[in-house]
């Protein structure tokens, strides 16, 4: 491999290097965002059958109007 | 992958997977392209394949802080909902593609001018100004609180940037610097047809290829403030 190869190979590689490494980043920070979702999903589908414990003395009418506010929020 | 996928989903975002795909294929056409059909160059020799990668780099990195002007005129003018995200995410990918730029071009000087750097050449002089105008956007960001005056100083800031991209662009082309070359100039591509070709491919790779990481990070950043979102309300 002569100098000029070299140069280009050399060229070619970084491009190749710095691309992988920000899709590596990225990956790890969707990793992240499907543990963080998984840990809210999870929250989510335990809220009907396991009710926090000032939900439990509140009236039923009252949870509900509490939990429509906090859909409509998220939207 | 399965990452890149599971996002696309969430965020009913079928174009980001043709837009990986597209970039894939056109960077495989692209690479062959420059390995088999490009012929070598009578004065530089192999080391002008580096102008394949180089050139459509930094084309792209145009690009990216152009489209983030864009969007941040968008949110200032229209007040556009999630424009300013939108403007980050692409000066974010510029800035990569600056980083590329500059480390590709130090590469090609050393083989063809013997050194890493010159600061003799405006071109370069002009290119890494651009590029540490926009490295600062980033510590603008990042130092000021989340909110409504974030949005609106970084928006005016990419703004005032991309008054760099034409100077640096046409700088080479008015002053009298004989050492960067210029290959596109008022008489067209100074360039062999395949070679003209091979760098329309080259720039169309690099365009998807930026095209699909402006995708991926957006719907990772759009999912991660609704998440953050929900996990105050909930809180």
């Amino acid at each position: 491999m002569n100098a000029a190869e070299q140069y280009v190979a050399a060229a070619y590689l970084v491009v190749l290097v710095l691309v992988l490494t920000y899709v590596l980043i990225i990956a790890t920070k969707l990793q992240r965002l499907e543990r963080t979702l998984d840990d809210v999903s999870s929250t989510k589908g335990a809220t009907p059958d396991e009710p926090a414990p000032e939900e439990q003395t509140r009236p039923a009418a009252s949870a509900r109007r509490h939990r429509g506010g906090v859909e409509a929020q998220t939207r | 992958m399965a990452g890149t996928l599971r996002v696309a989903r969430y965020s009913q975002r079928p174009r980001l997977i043709v837009s990986a795909w597209l970039a894939l294929a056109s960077m495989t056409g692209a690479v062959a392209l420059i390995a088999y059909y490009a012929p070598e160059d009578v004065d530089q020799g192999l080391s002008q394949k580096i102008f394949y990668v180089h050139v459509p780099i930094a084309l792209t990195a145009y690009a990216c802080f152009g489209w983030g002007a864009w969007k941040a005129l968008r949110h200032l003018s229209r007040r556009q909902p999630g424009a300013d995200l939108e403007s980050y995410v692409a000066i974010h990918i510029g800035v990569i593609f600056g980083v590329l730029t500059l480390t590709t071009g130090s590469i090609w000087a050393k083989i063809s001018w013997g050194v890493w750097w010159t600061w003799g050449s405006d071109q370069l002089v002009l290119f890494l100004v651009l590029f540490l105008f926009y490295c600062a956007y980033m510590m603008l960001r990042f130092s000021v609180a989340d909110g409504p005056q974030r949005a609106n100083l970084c928006a005016v800031y990419a703004l005032f940037g991309v008054v760099l991209i034409p100077v640096s662009f046409f700088a080479i082309r008015l002053s009298q610097d004989f050492i960067h070359p210029v290959v596109f100039n008022q008489h067209g591509p100074q360039m062999a047809g395949s070679m003209l070709l091979t760098f329309c491919v080259a720039w169309a790779a690099l365009l998807a290829l930026a095209s699909t990481l402006y995708r991926i990070e957006l719907a990772g950043k759009r999912i991660d403030l609704r998440l953050r979102e929900l996990k105050e309300v909930r809180a």
